[in-house]
């Protein structure tokens, strides 16, 4: 478990900034803001093992602005027919900034018919959301979303 | 105290695609959040939902904080025979709650 602290990163990267500035480190060394997706990266590692994972048939619907991160409509789809031979067997369902990188994992099978799945999830900060489907033939295929967040979940006090 | 709320279809003709609906009535608390005296919070999450057609699981989903307060989720299956949804909440300090719908397939 991580300890969730939103100024690290900026702090880290003023301090990258304000380092560069004074030619201690070369200003290659200030990363972007993509430069943390460590976390989301050995979480779809644990998933997938050292299978490829494809881009394309899995559709993430999330709105691109969000007003209230508490709350957010997410529908997850696959192109599949569902059938015993071609089905989906599960949807996971990651961030890039959350305190954790996982948000769901969906089991579903041939008796599912439709390779569709609806929640709301919560999101702490502007980020990448990925999803990813194993196939029944054990491929994995994913598809990733930019997502907007003006109200942040999980900051605030309690009390 | 715990409630769900469930939405399946009363009757279906045989092999149409179904939605299903389910809301369970819970907080959530993600284990991130402090108090102002700055203590943790305590995780308080469901961890598990599980659905069943007739004794058979047709669906199954792991929580994790990221899913917000009263988690909602939808999905499909395919109307077999008529008979019973079984759902199941499993979450953090002993958490349990059961739900049940039945559908008419014709």
């Amino acid at each position: 478990m991580h300890d969730f602290d939103p100024s690290t990163r900026r702090r880290f990267l003023g301090l990258a900034g304000g380092a560069a500035l004074c030619g201690t480190i070369p200003i290659v060394t200030v990363r972007p803001a993509e430069a943390t997706p460590a976390m989301l990266a050995s979480a779809i590692r644990n998933l997938v093992g050292e299978a490829p994972v494809r881009t394309g048939k899995v559709k993430l619907d999330v709105p691109p602005l969000v007003e209230n991160g508490n709350t957010v409509p997410m529908t997850v789809s696959v192109t599949s027919p569902m059938t015993a031979d071609d089905h989906v067997r599960s949807i996971h369902v990651f961030n890039e900034k959350n305190p954790q990188p996982n948000i769901g994992n969906f089991y579903i099978g041939p008796a599912a018919g439709r390779a569709q799945v609806s929640t709301r999830i919560r999101l702490a900060d502007s980020q990448k959301i990925v999803a990813i489907a194993q196939l029944s033939d054990g491929s994995f295929w994913s598809t990733s979303i930019d997502v907007v967040v003006t109200l942040a979940a999980c900051t605030e006090e309690v009390l | 105290m715990p409630s769900a709320l469930i939405n399946v279809p009363p009757k279906a003709k045989r092999g149409d695609i179904i939605e299903i609906k389910a809301l369970m009535s819970h907080i959530m608390e993600t284990g991130y959040r402090r108090t102002a005296a700055g203590d943790i919070v305590p995780r308080d999450i469901i961890t598990s939902f599980t659905c069943r057609y007739n004794g058979t699981e047709v669906f199954r989903a792991d929580f994790f904080p990221a899913i917000a307060a009263n988690p909602f989720i939808s999905f499909f299956t395919v109307a077999r025979e008529s008979g019973k949804f079984d759902f199941e909440w499993i979450g953090d300090k002993g958490f349990s709650e059961t739900a049940s719908a039945s559908i008419a397939v014709e």
